[in-house]
């Protein structure tokens, strides 16, 4: 675990804040000054998990920075719902070029900051699933291979949500996309497809990457502060449920990440240099079933008919996370 | 304006832009009805006053606390504690310790010599209470908080009831007791003993409204077949004058006729006298007798011995016989016609207790009904004017029973006297663990008061059970997952998609700001404690 958990005070760190709780160990978002870098009006959806996650990165890495924070977004959800021309929702130096450049534009960012000698102003680069590990894959490879110092937050909603609910290459196994229809014999997106980013991140032996969930907002704090205190490419993905792409209530957008978690479907963890380093255990296992059977995109596996096959399939695929990531806590 | 090239608006913020319009419901917070505060007879608000205690604010707690019963140190010790049997913390690991919290802040008060304010006004009137016990008692200070004068008669030479005549020292040590009595007392309520009342009819001229607290003290009696020298006691005069510090010859074998918590209290009691065995005989099993479980196990636990399904049959000289009985069908014990002879050297009835009703004098104005005096849901009872509550009137017998009793009966004869009606509470249902999100609750066992061994328990009176230390006790405080009411932990605020959640700060809790919530109910699922709840717009 990145954090140290709190004493005992009812709810210990689970909770966002506590009034027990001395303001030095406080999460920032229980901070009623809290930047609130995405401010209100923007045109997320009910319950969008998108919203929630830059909120919480971005208002964290402006602690971190005293507020000395640059973003480049990529063309996606969090970009269109925030800046509708005139409109902005943010609360933070903001800027948007394409769909497939962010890493790069974070990258020239920074250079020109660092010609400036300005590198007390830190640039972060964001973007969805579909910009970073599809279209702007390249870009931020080369973003990694030169160790620009930028923190690179990938808001991972598992499709191409603005335009539709397309599958990318972050979609999940057996998950209903426009472009994965759950018809014929192997319904939904295939097996054996797709990338989990963090672990190509690894590869690049960059200086620090995280994965984490707004189901977990201490441990996703940790994350992005312990990332700023860091120079060079460092890498965040976070699971950010998509009521509208995924099928779900938007009051359970929360509980869903926390399945996503506690089934081991979506490890947490972070690496340094290539190595990881820790694990956020479990804390309450469950079956995959409780995660799926709570999303549209996946109700094909439960009806008509029940599919026991491809949702056992993605279980032994969560036991794999477990072992491998060590996610029940016996290291 | 002048703009840049292409450039035809100007930047503006989406704070213009109003997503509340979106909504068809809204969160609202609530104050829903935890379970611990729905079980307690005396109806505390136990979540309120362990929210308080939470951050160290002992006095503020113990206030809360009494303005709804005013013998927080005597609840903690004698308490069977329905809110502990209710807390929904049960379902999860173990109850609170409710109990323990409560014996803290009352013993803790009595440490730093809290004290109650008298009320700022006099009322004017004037009320009798008969019955220095727990609904007396309790009744005379809550209308004593509301202003009036009161008188509490009592024909024993020290106060307290069942209190001090029913429960014995080593559960609710005198100085306990004592020091809670004294401090109602020190409001100006004026408690007059070794004074009977020989007809409440009398009374009704000098006061303005009467409270009968009378109690049950006339044990019940049974048909026992008994030779010459058979020494039969009853549980209520034993337990009298060991009080009284004239404690009655039990011989080395007693045996105890009963199952309720005063045959238990008198086994343990003889046990400490120097008896030898304490054997309790009761006619059926374990999970049907009317004693709490706990005194069954601490009974257990220092060594009495009790005889399930059997009744006493014969009883002379030292010797005494007990018939086996069996459950029939419908779960009557009926005699089996096996026996067995016990050594004896005296036998102790606690069968039970009656209402002493001599005292209303020769009147057809108050009704008795199957020995115990009905009210209404005022606890008025047929005459107008006189109120009835405690063990003399038909409900459960216990301590936290009567001072429930005392506090109605104070609101009602306070309403009553100016004639106003009160408020009746609308029964609300209880949050239920499934309401909760549990999630976000640490596991936490909960906190175990020290026990005395119970070797050193029947050597003398001390008493058995001990406190928690103040750490510990805000530990236990601190389990409480607060149901159905806020508790500021900051989740709603931290996980608004829309920021639509204001902070007000601290006590203050929080704001839901209609402009932008769009109404996902995010704040109602992450809410530990089931206090939001969504509510649709018209
Ligand atoms: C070069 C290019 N191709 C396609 C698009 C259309 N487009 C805009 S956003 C988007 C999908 C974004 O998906 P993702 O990055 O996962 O972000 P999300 O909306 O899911 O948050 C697409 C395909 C574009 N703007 N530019
Ligand atoms: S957890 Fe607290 S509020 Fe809930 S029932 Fe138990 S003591 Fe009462
Ligand atoms: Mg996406």
């Amino acid at each position: 675990m990145t954090t140290t958990p709190l004493k005992f005070y009812q709810i210990g760190s689970f909770a966002v804040g506590n009034r027990l709780v001395t303001a030095d160990e406080r999460s920032t978002q229980s901070d009623a000054d809290r930047t609130n870098a995405l401010t209100s009006g923007h045109r997320a959806c009910q319950g969008c998990g998108e919203a929630l996650g830059a909120r919480y990165a971005l208002d964290t890495a402006m602690r971190a920075a005293k507020d000395q924070i640059i973003a480049v977004n990529a063309t996606g959800c969090l970009e269109v719902f925030s800046t509708p021309y005139p409109e902005s929702s943010w609360r933070i130096a903001w800027l948007h070029s394409l769909f497939g450049n962010a890493p790069a534009v974070a990258s020239g960012v920074a250079a020109a900051l660092k010609a400036k000698g300005r590198t007390d102003i830190r640039v972060v680069g964001q973007g969805g699933d579909g910009a970073t590990v599809d279209i702007g894959f390249g870009a931020l490879s080369g973003m990694f291979e030169r160790n620009d110092d930028v923190l690179y937050i990938c808001y991972d909603n598992e499709a191409y949500m603005n335009t539709g609910v397309q599958r990318s290459g972050a979609t999940p196994p057996a998950a209903r996309t426009a472009t994965t229809q759950a018809v014929g014999s192997a319904p939904g997106n295939v097996f054996g497809q797709g990338k989990f980013l963090p672990r190509i991140a690894m590869a690049h032996e960059i200086p620090y990457v995280a994965t984490a969930s707004i189901a977990d907002l201490r441990d996703l704090e940790a994350k992005v502060t312990k990332a700023m205190e860091y120079r060079g490419a460092r890498y965040i993905h976070i699971l950010v449920p998509c009521p509208l792409g995924w099928g779900s209530a938007s009051c359970d957008t929360i509980k869903i990440a926390r399945l996503a978690t506690q089934s081991g479907l979506f490890p947490l963890f972070e690496a340094v240099n290539g190595e990881m380093i820790t694990s956020t255990p479990i804390r309450k296992k469950v079956d995959v079933e409780e995660y799926l059977k709570l999303q549209g995109r996946y109700s094909h596996l439960f009806s008509p008919k029940r599919n026991d096959e491809v949702i056992n399939h993605l279980q032994r695929m969560a036991d794999k996370n477990i072992e491998r990531y060590n996610l029940m806590g016996d290291m | 304006m002048e703009r840049p090239f292409a450039i035809t608006l100007g930047v503006g913020s989406s704070l213009a832009n109003h997503t509340g319009s979106w909504r068809v419901e809204h969160p609202e917070y609530l104050h829903r009805m935890p379970p611990c505060n729905k079980a307690c007879p005396a109806g505390e608000n136990i979540q309120n006053w362990l929210y308080i205690a939470e951050d160290g604010s002992y006095e503020a707690a113990w206030n809360e606390l009494i303005k709804e019963n005013p013998f927080p140190a005597v609840m903690g010790r004698v308490c069977y504690h329905p809110c502990q049997t209710a807390c929904n913390r049960g379902e999860l690991d173990e109850a609170v310790g409710i109990n323990s919290v409560e014996r803290f802040l009352g013993d803790y008060a009595i440490e730093h010599g809290w004290e109650i304010a008298p009320p700022t006004k006099e009322s004017g009137f004037k009320v009798l209470v008969i019955g220095a016990g727990p609904a007396g008692l309790s009744a005379a200070y809550h209308l004593r908080r509301a202003g009036h004068a009161v008188v509490i008669k009592d024909a024993t030479h020290a106060p307290g009831g069942m209190m001090r005549y029913g429960i014995p020292k080593y559960r609710l040590p005198r100085e306990i007791l004592d020091a809670e009595i004294a401090r109602i007392a020190k409001m100006g309520v004026q408690i007059q003993l070794n004074t009977r009342v020989d007809d409440v009819h009398d009374e009704l001229e000098a006061f303005d409204a009467v409270f009968l607290a009378i109690g049950a003290q006339l044990s019940k009696r049974a048909y026992i077949p008994a030779g010459e020298s058979a020494r039969i006691l009853d549980a209520i005069s034993v337990l009298h004058d060991v009080e009284n510090g004239t404690p009655p010859l039990l011989g080395r074998k007693v045996v105890v006729y009963g199952g309720g918590n005063t045959a238990m209290d008198v086994a343990r009691t003889a046990k400490r006298l120097g008896a030898e065995e304490a054997i309790v005989v009761y006619r059926r099993t374990r999970d049907k007798a009317p004693a709490n479980d706990l005194e069954v196990t601490e009974a257990l636990e220092e060594g009495i011995l009790i005889k399930w399904l059997s009744t006493v049959n014969h009883v002379d000289g030292g010797k005494l016989t007990v018939e086996k009985m069996q459950l029939d069908e419908s779960g009557f014990p009926q005699p089996t016609g096996e026996f067995e002879d016990l050594e004896a050297d005296s036998l102790i009835l606690a069968l039970g207790q009656e209402v002493d009703f001599s005292l209303l004098g020769n009147s057809a104005d108050l009704d008795v009904v199957n020995g115990t005096m009905p009210v209404d849901s005022t606890m008025m009872t047929t005459h107008p004017g006189i109120f009835a509550g405690g063990d003399m009137i038909p409900a459960e017998r216990t301590v936290t029973t009567s001072i429930g009793h005392g506090k109605k009966a104070a609101r009602n004869i306070d309403a009553w006297l100016q004639g106003k009606s009160i408020e009746v509470n609308l029964e609300k249902t209880p949050v239920t663990i499934n309401d909760l999100n549990t999630w976000y609750y640490t596991d936490a066992p909960h906190a175990v008061r020290e026990r005395l061994e119970a070797s050193r328990r029947v050597s003398d009176f001390s008493e058995v059970v001990k406190g928690l230390d103040e750490s510990t006790a805000l530990y236990e405080a601190r389990r409480c997952m607060s149901c159905g009411n806020c508790f500021e932990c900051d989740n709603c605020f931290g996980v608004c998609p829309d920021n639509a959640i204001k902070k007000l700060g601290p006590g203050l809790g929080y704001e839901i700001d209609l402009d932008y919530c769009k109404g996902c109910g995010i704040c109602v699922s992450e809410c530990p404690a089931s206090a939001i709840q969504m509510f649709p717009d018209n």
